[in-house]
């Protein structure tokens, strides 16, 4: 399939679930007790203004469809609606918090990258007590929810140590990464012990691999064989955990931004589900799904890349 | 010579007792060392938040303002919180809420994403696809935004973030078990049972269903491990189980609190509960999957 | 007689297993000159394998290697890890059974060709390149620049077996390890990887052990031949495919197939495990 056909089908593939779960986040508005414009307004009851400006968002006075066409059309031209609680538009409460969500999820990325393939890298080329120990410590990992490694890093590293700042983001730059370092680790711990016990199982299965056997035998250096030809071709599955991983931590980041108390994306989210702010919690989730399916296509596509035999869309 | 259908049979027979055999090994047997000390720790933890009105030392809910945020001592083992309840006997009815919010999660989703997967693999064409498609969309979503949805509709509470992370599990259930159906399917004791007349459905219930069981199981403790972390964290944030309830979750939150106050205590324990009961799932679940896949 | 290429004298390997030990390598020896081919033949699990991991150094550390590999005079069980390497990458050159598991999926042909030149011995990657081309097209490989380019399961099994014999050559070693270079191979293009090997290894003086369960292909391509039954060498020397005398040699030699005559049954080896036994008792 050549490279066009290919991103068109993809591109495709992509639209069509991007209109289905649009289509229920909107429909989430009618599956609410009580009518669409009371449970927008809520308890909060609403001035005639406030009634007449939920109307016109949620085109309330049109059919099913064409309401949903009509905020979809809104959405696409970037108006994703007015928050009640804040008084302000929702795509520039979005904007000025979706930096601090996506720093977060950058560096845990990197963090679950970098330590992930070297602890299951080293645990399964050393064997022995250090595999036996990267294992157990990857168990845990795995069973530990990143609030309570937040909690746990707060009392050590923030109010015990006084290494890092207990909460906020920061203020750009080398700051923000400070603010964020703690953060980040809570957010990566699970994934980056799943990552390992994967690259571990991977490494372990190449390094038996005949072809690695002919870069032996032709006498080349062991660590030349371990980077070209047991990395390389573990790479396949490492690469699609971690891509995975990375659209889940977009989720995780709901939780994490809250124990750190980040200005994030998430904790938004959390704070207009308990004021019933709906059309945040709306634009936040839509968000969330766009940036889980589109960083899942990107791992899709990266495929063809890591390993040639892998033709361009023959795997879905 | 043997009629087919005896033949047919005894193929049939032959998985059945295939499985049975796997039953009557020792528990110890199929979980190994490890797994065995795991499912030992959870017996305990499970057995106490059962009866957890004989074990619990205290009324999880009597404040003790006198005694508030005091360490560990005889009268309280692991002190008390900021309100001065016994943190020991908040632990054991916490653990009640922890254990039994995620394993409603499994079974609701476990029943739903079975049924699902036997229809679409029984039926295939059509039905198949449809299924199919509709387990990709949801697998196109993360969990925990299901249990956010959830509470964005009917508001905060433990019966909402369940019936949200419920219909995030079916997916992950039910594409396991339409593959291990699929497989069934195709294996002659299934086209023998189908020459005697039987019907689909009473295939896919008295053939089918046995046969896959393992893997249902095995993929249900699996889940159960990731439903424990999400319904918590949601707890955590103030989403799931409210005040004054019990909760591990709820319990790392006021914890928390109390951490930044120098008593680190209560966040101490209940986390480390949360991960003791995370790893003994997991532990189990992953000995049940290996276990499942060599049987086939 | 000057001091052979490769020398194995008394070679053992002994498997250790958890309820005592296995010897899968029961006193293996055999001398190969240089410019000399071998045939070393017999039925799957006699030990030719092992026989060239062993001399290859390559075999499981679970195996126990005891006897003598000597290669040009040095011994190779002796050598440290720099000079394992040495030997492997300068004097030894291995072809493997099935290409195909064997090059690594993932990079590139030319990469596979040029990268113990590029690595182990400093050559400029554009030199590596053409030495690789004018190879590849002495094997017989058309648009040797293309295939360069190309992934390894772009290439038909035959196709890539003659780029395994070309990686071998561009090393230039003294001594060539070919185990059932053909038997993963279509019928049509046995014949055309053998000749080649066959040819190119005459053309450039090298010597070959070659390892195959063919006795005929064997005979035709090789100046001596070693049979080998349950880990030991039971006959070997210029005479054995037109005068064997071991027992198992005769067997073998009258199990194969003839076209000129029809027959109803194929026969079937009587020698077995216990006439084998039975008979170095005797001997001794």
């Amino acid at each position: 399939m050549s490279l066009r056909a290919y991103l068109l089908r993809r591109a495709g593939g992509l639209l069509l679930v991007l209109l289905v779960t649009s289509f229920i986040v909107f429909g989430l508005l009618y599956l609410a007790p009580g009518s669409p414009l009371a449970f927008i307004l809520g308890p909060r009851g609403g001035t005639p203004e406030q009634i007449a400006a939920v109307t016109a968002q949620y085109h309330l006075n049109d059919p099913f469809f064409v309401r949903y066409a009509a905020w979809l059309g809104d959405i696409l031209r970037g108006d994703l609606g007015y928050s009640i609680v804040y008084r302000q538009d929702v795509s520039s409460l979005i904007s000025g918090r979706i930096g601090t969500t996506l720093a977060l999820v950058s560096m845990a990325a990197v963090i679950i990258a970098v330590v992930g393939v070297a602890a299951g890298t080293f645990a399964a080329l050393r064997g022995g007590w250090s595999d036996q120990l990267t294992s157990t410590t990857a168990a845990i990992g795995l069973s530990t929810p990143s609030f309570v490694v937040g909690v746990a890093l707060i009392s050590i590293f923030a109010v015990g140590l006084g290494w890092f700042p207990t909460f906020g983001s920061g203020t750009g730059g080398l700051d923000t990464i400070v603010h964020l370092t703690l953060p980040a680790l809570a957010l990566s711990v699970a994934s980056a012990a799943y990552l390992a016990r994967i690259t571990r199982a991977s490494v372990l299965e190449e390094s038996g691999r005949e072809h690695v056997q002919t870069a032996t035998v032709r006498g080349l250096a062991p660590g030349y064989i371990v980077r070209h030809h047991v990395l390389r071709n573990s790479l396949i599955p490492i690469v699609t955990v971690l891509g995975l991983t990375i659209a889940t931590l977009i989720a995780g980041a709901v939780v994490v931004e809250n124990v750190f108390a980040l200005d994030g994306l998430g904790s938004l989210l959390v704070r207009a589900i308990l004021q019933r702010d709906f059309a945040v919690v709306q634009a936040v989730i839509l968000v969330l799904v766009v940036a889980f399916v589109v960083v899942n296509a990107i791992v899709d596509f990266l495929y063809t890349f890591i390993d040639p035999r892998i033709a361009l869309g023959s795997r879905q | 010579m043997t009629t087919p259908s005896t033949t047919s049979l005894a193929v049939a027979r032959a998985a059945r007792e295939r499985r049975s055999a796997g039953f009557a090994r020792t528990t110890a047997d199929r979980l190994g060392v490890v797994g065995s000390i795991a499912a030992g720790i959870l017996l305990v933890i499970v057995l106490a938040a059962v009866f957890a009105p004989i074990v619990a030392p205290y009324d999880p809910d009597y404040p003790d303002l006198l005694a508030s945020l005091s360490g560990p001592s005889p009268a309280h083992l692991l002190g008390t919180d900021a309100l001065g309840r016994d943190i020991l006997s908040r632990l054991i009815w916490g653990a009640r809420i922890t254990l039994a919010g995620p394993g409603l999660v499994i079974l609701i989703a476990t029943v739903i994403g079975v049924l699902l997967a036997l229809f679409a693999a029984w039926r295939r064409g059509r039905a198949d696809t449809v299924i199919t498609w509709l387990l990709d969309v949801l697998f196109a979503v993360p969990g925990i935004v299901f249990g956010l949805i959830a509470v964005a509709i009917w508001g905060p509470s433990l019966v909402t973030v369940v019936c949200g992370l419920a219909i995030a599990y079916i997916p992950y259930v039910a594409r396991v078990v339409r593959g291990a159906a699929l497989r069934e399917r195709n294996m002659p004791y299934v086209s023998a049972a189908w020459l005697q007349g039987q019907s689909g459905t009473g295939i896919t219930f008295t053939q089918i269903l046995p046969n896959v069981q393992p893997i249902v199981i095995a993929q249900a403790v699996s889940s159960l491990g990731f439903a424990v972390i999400e319904l918590a964290a949601l707890s955590f944030l103030g989403l799931g189980v409210q005040p004054p309830t019990a909760d591990l979750g709820l319990m790392v939150k006021s914890g928390f609190d109390s951490v930044l106050r120098g008593h680190p205590t209560e966040a101490i324990a209940a986390g480390a509960l949360i991960v003791v009961i995370v790893w003994c799932v997991t532990v189990i679940g992953d000995r049940l999957t290996s276990n499942a896949r060599s049987m086939r | 007689m000057t001091e052979p290429l490769l020398m194995l004298d008394d070679v053992r390997a002994t498997l250790r297993l958890r309820g005592g030990h296995q010897t899968l390598l029961d006193g293996v020896s055999f001398e190969i000159h240089a410019g000399e081919a071998l045939g070393l033949v017999g039925e799957s699990g006699s030990g030719k394998s092992l026989t060239t991991r062993a001399i290859t150094r390559m075999l499981d550390p679970a195996f126990r290697v005891s006897g003598e590999i000597a290669f040009d005079g040095t011994s190779v069980l002796a050598m440290n890890q720099a000079a394992l390497r040495r030997y492997r990458s300068t004097d030894v050159g291995m072809i493997f059974q099935d290409p195909r598991a064997h090059v690594n999926p993932v990079h590139r042909v030319g990469d596979f060709l040029t990268e113990a030149l590029v690595r182990e011995r400093g050559v400029d990657r554009r030199e590596a390149e053409r030495r690789a081309v004018v190879l590849l097209d002495e094997v017989g490989v058309r648009n040797p620049e293309q295939r360069l380019r190309q992934y390894p399961h772009e290439l038909s099994g035959g196709l890539l077996q003659r780029v395994m014999i070309a990686s071998v050559l561009l090393a230039e070693p003294k001594l060539i390890l070919a185990d059932e270079p053909t038997t993963a191979l279509d019928v049509t293009a046995q014949s055309d990887v053998m000749a080649i090997l066959d040819e190119q290894r005459r053309a450039r003086g090298l010597a070959l052990l070659f390892i195959t369960h063919d006795l005929e292909l064997a005979a035709a391509c090789c100046d001596r031949l070693a049979v080998m039954y349950a880990g030991e060498i039971v006959e070997q020397g210029a005479h054995v495919y037109h005068a064997p005398t071991h027992p198992y040699t005769v067997e073998l030699l009258g199990a194969r197939p003839s076209i000129d005559q029809r027959v109803d049954r194929l026969p079937v080896l009587r020698y077995d495990r216990e006439t084998h036994e039975l008979l170095k008792a005797e001997a001794s």
